[in-house]
């Protein structure tokens, strides 16, 4: 593990909390913003000393793993002038932490479709790229309180989810050895019970209390929206 | 601690209030914020200052006519914008508001330049969320070329151009306070330092002392960017009664349902009262007796080197008799004990 190298896509709020949890547990951590790594090098001497300011293009082919935590809505920009590096990521796993925020992305009825989760729109935007949904979930300020060592009573989880168990099984090493306990919460498609609407979103729990959520979140207002929208969709979808 | 005096201030996004269980009418509410200004200026404290909403609840969306009211009422007091939502302003009639509330008030007109935290604005003046970066970038440009250099030219795709341009009443040379807010973007911070503008730290949630490192960036962009050292300050949400359960009680019961509402909107679960009860021991809100609210005052002058505390001291459907109270112990209580503890620090380091 300490000779991984983890690359953040993205120099805000959520990507510095991420590289400096990364970094306290040993890992080599990239990160770039949305220009020259010049302009991100202040910001990540003083916010994340430790982690090497590089442009997208390094992160994402110098990292065993890259996180995007930037804004979704730059990540699926609608005219379709990609701000991340798409061909660098086929192979690599990549953990989506980004979520629809309409006040950031503005309204975007794409991003915001009971149907899809935002983690399956972001993998079929990456073609080859192997996505994993994980700590999206969580607010930053309470990812930036919250590392524990694993066994911790009360230690908080994040939920993850995933189309492919290695992938999942490899994410959840990493949710781990940051200071958090993983709880898997099924495919990208199940993935939508971590989105903003649900239950779990902005929640700071521990694994007990995120697997009683997951498992509730069918009954929940939004997850009642969700199954319809769906339901209705498969009944489309027969011949 | 800050090389800055201390200054003590209220925060209100003009948050309808109750009187006796009845809820006040918008126009009640309005004249509510002369009177309360009035108060922190005769209990002695520095700042009054006005947020920016377009929304039930709230009555404070034309923030400098409010302040021109306190500015005819008050003579000490200075006059300024919790948030002034710059991207969805227009850069020009901003400098005509705030020339002439600062010849209105003989010099005590100030502004906080941000986002918000609520963003109403945007689909009502016809803005775009997603330009929010550019929006917010291009103005800030225009807004300070226009306090810091007369006559104006200036081009760009925000508004019209402006040649050779003079506004009037003409501001005082280099332009009135003008404070960046940041609700913990690192590239705000930057941009503020870019300016040389002092740097407005909007905390309403988590552990205040999380922010040390942006201060800390702060200062070293300054530093990098050949600009005089400038003042930080913390805005807060917070309540002040004569004992620690009757605050925690009374904020309770205002801000209950409003996270609850944010909440619905933004697709997060309100929190617990077990929560609740960590964001007043070691949080965001300063919500407490004075002798509490003072401590984390205090605190948050050493760890986050501020000179600067704002207290949103309304929030919907809280009594007003508790608002009045807040600002009575703000300035009479709190304010000398604030400057009590540094003194004796300042003494004992």
């Amino acid at each position: 593990m300490p000779d991984t190298t983890v690359g953040i896509l993205g120099a805000g709020k959520v990507g510095t909390v991420l590289a400096r949890l990364l970094l306290a547990s040993g890992y080599r951590v990239l990160i770039a913003g949305s220009g020259a790594p010049s302009r991100i090098e202040l910001i990540v001497d003083v916010l994340a000393p430790g982690a090497v300011a590089a442009t997208a293009e390094v992160v994402a082919r110098e990292s065993d793993i890259v996180i995007l935590a930037l804004p979704l809505g730059k990540s699926l920009p609608l005219d379709g002038h990609a701000s991340i590096p798409r061909d660098l990521l086929e192979g690599k796993l990549v953990i989506d932490a980004m979520n629809y925020w309409w006040e950031i992305d503005g309204i975007r009825d794409d991003l915001n479709d009971p149907r899809v989760s935002t983690s399956e729109i972001v993998r079929d935007s990456l073609p080859g790229a192997r996505v994993v949904k994980a700590f999206n979930h969580m607010g930053y300020h309470d990812l930036d309180e919250g590392p524990q060592p694993s066994g911790t009573p009360g230690r908080k989880a994040l939920g993850i989810a995933g189309d492919d168990d290695a992938d999942v099984a490899s994410v959840a090493a990493l949710v781990d050895a940051v200071g958090f306990d993983a709880v898997i919460v099924g495919s990208l498609h199940d993935s939508i019970s971590l989105q903003p609407g649900s239950p779990l979103f902005g929640a700071n729990l521990d694994a007990d209390a995120v697997r009683g959520a997951v498992d509730g979140f069918g009954a929940t207002e939004r997850g009642r929206v969700v199954a319809a929208a769906r339901a209705d969709e498969s009944v489309v979808a027969l011949p | 601690m800050s090389a800055f005096p201390l200054e003590l201030g209220l925060n209100s996004f003009g948050d309808v209030p109750t009187d006796n269980g009845r809820t006040l009418s918008d126009a009640e509410t309005v004249r509510l914020l002369i009177e309360e200004a009035k108060l922190a200026e005769s209990v002695g404290l520095d700042i009054f200052s006005i947020g920016e909403h377009y929304r039930e609840g709230f009555v404070d969306s034309a923030g400098a006519v409010i302040l021109a009211g306190i500015a005819t009422a008050t003579s000490r007091i200075k006059l300024g914008t919790s948030v002034t939502v710059l991207s969805t302003n227009d850069p020009v009639r901003l400098y005509n508001e705030f020339s002439t509330l600062d010849a209105l008030s003989n010099g005590r007109a100030q502004m906080v330049l941000g986002r918000a935290s609520q963003t109403q604005s945007f689909p009502l003046f016809g803005y775009d969320l997603a330009d929010y970066e550019e929006l917010f970038e291009e103005k800030l440009e225009l807004f300070m070329k226009l306090q810091r250099e007369t006559p104006v030219t200036w081009s760009g795709t925000v508004r019209a151009p402006l040649v050779e341009q003079t506004l009037h009443p003409t501001m005082r040379p280099g332009g009135i306070p003008t404070w960046i807010g940041v609700g913990g973007s690192p590239n705000s911070v930057i941009r503020a330092a870019r300016y040389g503008l002092p740097l407005m730290l909007a905390i309403i949630g988590g552990q205040p002392e999380r922010f040390a490192g942006h201060v800390d960036l702060y200062f070293r962009a300054l530093e990098q960017f050949g600009m005089p050292v400038q003042p930080v300050g913390q805005h807060a949400l917070g309540l002040i009664a004569d004992t620690d359960e009757e605050a925690a009680e009374t904020w309770w019961t205002s801000w209950k349902p409003m996270i609850e509402m944010m909440g619905k909107e933004r697709g997060f679960y309100a929190p617990t009262r077990e929560r609740y009860e960590l964001e007043l021991a070691t949080g965001a809100l300063f919500v407490g007796s004075p002798e509490t609210v003072a401590q984390k005052i205090a605190l948050m002058t050493r760890t986050l080197r501020i000179s600067r505390f704002d207290l949103k001291y309304d929030i919907m459907g809280l009594p007003r008799s508790a608002r009045a109270r807040t600002i009575e112990l703000l300035g009479t209580v709190v304010a000398p004990r604030v400057r009590e503890i540094l003194a004796e620090e300042t003494v004992n380091a």
